[in-house]
C-alpha cells in the first residue's frame, strides 16, 4: 500500500535498550545550545522584523552621518564626534526597541504555536533551549547593528577620513552590549509570558518606561524629593540606557561635565574607574535578566 | 522499559493525571485509551518529563525528573498536534533535528526515506498535507532510531487513508521490536496496534486489560443503542430496568444490554408502554471507529453485569 512502508531489516531495527553514553555534560550542553543559536539566527534573518529594522537603523545611521558631517563641515575627530554624538540618541531609540521585541517574541511566540512542547519533548534541557535561541537573536542583533555601524563607518571614512575609528569601534562594542542586555530583558518577559502578543506588548512598555518615563521619574523624583546628587547618579545608571550614555561620552573623550552637576561628581568621585563602573551595568542588565529567565523557564509547572 | 510509578498531576484544582502506575516491559505496544480529556496526553508530557509531576516515571532505569534529557533521547515522540515553522523547510527541518539528537545528517535522508517523503526535502512545511506531517513527525521521531516511540493520537487529524498508512507504519515498527506507547481514541487503532491498553477516565486508570478482552469477536451479548421519541429516555430507562435489562443512559441515547437471541426484547416492551423507538444500532455490529470510548467501556460493564 504505502508510501509508508518500513524497512523491515531486523538485524538493524531490533532496537537494543541500552542506555546511550551521554558525552560530558558541558559538551552536550554546547552542541544543544549551537543547534537552536543556528536555526533561531536563520530563522531571525530571514524574518521581516529583522529586515525592517536592518533597513531603518542601517538608513537612519547613514542619514545621521551626512547630516552631522555636513552642518559641521568637520573634518576628523572633530566630524566623528558630532557623529557619535547624533547616533548616540538614534541607538538610545531604536537598539533597546529592536532587542525588546526580538526577545519577547521568542519563547512566548514558540508556547502560542505549540512548537515549544515539541521542542521540549526533544533530548534537550530547558537551559540549553533558552541559552540557543538567545545565543542566536544575539548574533542576528549584533549583524544587524553591524550593517548600520558599517554604513556609517563608510560615510565617515569617506568624509572624514579614517581619524577616530578607535572610538567608532568602541561605539560599535558598547551598542552591541546595549543589545544584549534588552535581548536578556526581553527573553525574561518572553519566558514569564503565554502569549506573544502580551509578551510584544510589554515589551514595548519596557522600552517606553527605560527609553522616556525613567527620564522623567528621575527628574520629578529629584525635585520633589530633593535628592543629593550621589542619589541622582545611582538612580540614573540603574537605567541601562543611561550608563551606556554616559559610558559613550566618556569614551568620546568628552567630559561629563555637559550631563550638570551629577557627570561632575561622577567624574570626580570615580575617575578612570568610571566606564568600568557604567560597563559593568550594561553588562550586568545582560547577565542578571538573562540568568533569572533561565531559573523562571526552569521551575515552570507546564510549559 | 518504563516503569511509572504513582504519577500524579494537577492544574490549579483539577487533577488531570491521578495516581497512574503501570509498568512496560522492552518491545510491548501500551495504548492508553479514553474520552477527551480523560488525561491520556498529560500522562504521555508527564513520561516524557515534559510536565513535572508527582510520583516516579522512569526509562530504562533512568529517572526523568532527574535526567530528563537522557531519559529522552531513548524516546522519540510524535504530538498529537504538529507543531513545525511553517516557514521551514522539510530538509532543513531534519537536519535540525539530526543536530539535536546528535545523530549524522546521512540518518535525516534514511529516515525520510523510511516514512516515504524523499524528494520533498525543498517543500515548506506548510505546503505538506496532514497525512504528510505526521509522516514528517514520524520520520523526526525515528531519526535516531529510538527504542521506544511514544505517539500522541497519531491519526487524529487524518482521512481514513491517511490513518491507514500510518497505522500500517507503526504494527511494522511494532514488529520490528521498538516499544510503542501511544494515545488513542479510536478502538480499530487500539486492536490493531496494541498488545495493552489502560482505559483511563478523568485522570485515573480504571482497568488495565488487553484488546481481546475489550472487543471479543463472538460476545453473547450485545449492547443497543435505542434512540427514543418525545423525550421520554428517562421513562424508557426506567421501564426497561424494572423488565430487568442493564441500562445506561448518555447524551447519544439509551444503551441496553441484551443476549444477541433477544435483542428485539426491549424494544418490545417499550412498544408496550406506547414509548417509540425512532431507531437503534447494535453497538458490538458497528465498526469500532464509530463507538466512543464511553460507550465501549459502559457496554464491557453492562455486560459483565448481565454474564
Amino acid at each position: 500500500m504505502s508510501t509508508m512502508s518500513m524497512q523491515t531489516d531486523q538485524d538493524q531495527s531490533v532496537p537494543k535498550m541500552q542506555t546511550p553514553q551521554m558525552p560530558g555534560s558541558h559538551l552536550t550542553l554546547a552542541r544543544g545550545v549551537l543547534a537552536f543559536a543556528g536555526r533561531e539566527f536563520r530563522d531571525a534573518v530571514s524574518s521581516k522584523w529583522f529586515l525592517l529594522y536592518t533597513v531603518a537603523f542601517s538608513v537612519l545611521a547613514i542619514a545621521v552621518s551626512f547630516v552631522s558631517l555636513a552642518g559641521s563641515g568637520a573634518q576628523g575627530f572633530a566630524g566623528f564626534g558630532r557623529t557619535a554624538a547624533g547616533l548616540l540618541n538614534l541607538i538610545m531609540l531604536i537598539v533597546p526597541l529592536m532587542a525588546l521585541t526580538a526577545g519577547a517574541g521568542s519563547v512566548a511566540g514558540e508556547r502560542e504555536r505549540g512548537t515549544l512542547l515539541y521542542l521540549l519533548a526533544q533530548p534537550i534541557s530547558r537551559t540549553e533551549l533558552l541559552l540557543g535561541k538567545y545565543l542566536g537573536l544575539a548574533v542576528a542583533l549584533c549583524c544587524s547593528l553591524c550593517v548600520g555601524f558599517g554604513l556609517s563607518a563608510a560615510v565617515l571614512a569617506w568624509r572624514a577620513g579614517g581619524v577616530g575609528i578607535g572610538s567608532f569601534l568602541m561605539l560599535v562594542l558598547f551598542t552591541c552590549v546595549l543589545a544584549l542586555s534588552m535581548l536578556s530583558v526581553g527573553i525574561l518577559i518572553s519566558v514569564m509570558s503565554r502569549r506573544s502578543g502580551v509578551a510584544t506588548g510589554l515589551g514595548l512598555f519596557c522600552w517606553l518606561a527605560l527609553v522616556f518615563l525613567s527620564d522623567l521619574g528621575l527628574m520629578a523624583g529629584t525635585v520633589i524629593f530633593r535628592l543629593r546628587v550621589q542619589e541622582v547618579f545611582a538612580l540614573a545608571i540603574i537605567n541601562p540606557l543611561q550608563a551606556f550614555k554616559m559610558g559613550v561620552i566618556v569614551n568620546l573623550n568628552a567630559s561629563l561635565d555637559v550631563l550638570g552637576p551629577v557627570g561632575m561628581y561622577a567624574s570626580q568621585t570615580y575617575g578612570k574607574a568610571l566606564p568600568w563602573l557604567l560597563a559593568s551595568v550594561v553588562v550586568l542588565w545582560v547577565l542578571l535578566p538573562l540568568m533569572l529567565a533561565i531559573v523562571l523557564f526552569k521551575r515552570r509547572k507546564g510549559i | 522499559m518504563i516503569e511509572a510509578t504513582g504519577v500524579t498531576k494537577s492544574f490549579k484544582r483539577v487533577r488531570a493525571v491521578d495516581n497512574v502506575s503501570f509498568t512496560l516491559e522492552e518491545g510491548d505496544s501500551l495504548a492508553l485509551w479514553g474520552s477527551n480529556g480523560a488525561g491520556k496526553t498529560t500522562l504521555i508530557r508527564c513520561l516524557l518529563g515534559v510536565f513535572p509531576c508527582k510520583g516516579q516515571v522512569k526509562i530504562n532505569g533512568i529517572d526523568v525528573r532527574r535526567k530528563g534529557k537522557h531519559a529522552r533521547s531513548l524516546v522519540g515522540y510524535v504530538p498529537q498536534e504538529l507543531a513545525f515553522h511553517d516557514d521551514a523547510r522539510l530538509g532543513a527541518s531534519m537536519l535540525f533535528f539530526a543536530r539535536l539528537r546528535r545523530v549524522d545528517p546521512s540518518r535525516a535522508v534514511e529516515s525520510l526515506e523510511r516514512v516515504g517523503l524523499t524528494g520533498h526535502e525543498h517543500k515548506r512545511v506548510r505546503d505538506l498535507s496532514g497525512g504528510m506531517k505526521q509522516r514528517l513527525a514520524l520520520a523526526i521521531a525515528l531519526i535516531a532510531d529510538p527504542p521506544i516511540v511514544v505517539l500522541d493520537e497519531p491519526t487524529s487529524n487524518l482521512d481514513s487513508v491517511g490513518r491507514g498508512e500510518v497505522v500500517e507504519a507503526l504494527r511494522q515498527l511494532r514488529s520490528s521490536g521498538k516499544t510503542i506507547v501511544f494515545a488513542s481514541h479510536r478502538p480499530d487503532e487500539v486492536v490493531s496496534l496494541a498488545r495493552r491498553v489502560l482505559i483511563m477516565e478523568q485522570g485515573r486508570v480504571v482497568r488495565d486489560t488487553t484488546p481481546a478482552a475489550l472487543w471479543p469477536d463472538d460476545a453473547p451479548v450485545v449492547t443497543m443503542r435505542l434512540h427514543i421519541n418525545g423525550n421520554r429516555e428517562q421513562a424508557a430507562a426506567t421501564l426497561l430496568r424494572e423488565a430487568g435489562h442493564a441500562v445506561h443512559l448518555n447524551r447519544s441515547g439509551l444503551l441496553v444490554s441484551v443476549e444477541r437471541h433477544r435483542k428485539a426484547e426491549p424494544i418490545s416492551v417499550l412498544a408496550g408502554a406506547s414509548i417509540e423507538v425512532r431507531d437503534f444500532e447494535v453497538l458490538d455490529d458497528l465498526p469500532l471507529g464509530e463507538r466512543s470510548p464511553d460507550e465501549i467501556v459502559i457496554s464491557k460493564n453492562m455486560k459483565e453485569a448481565l454474564t
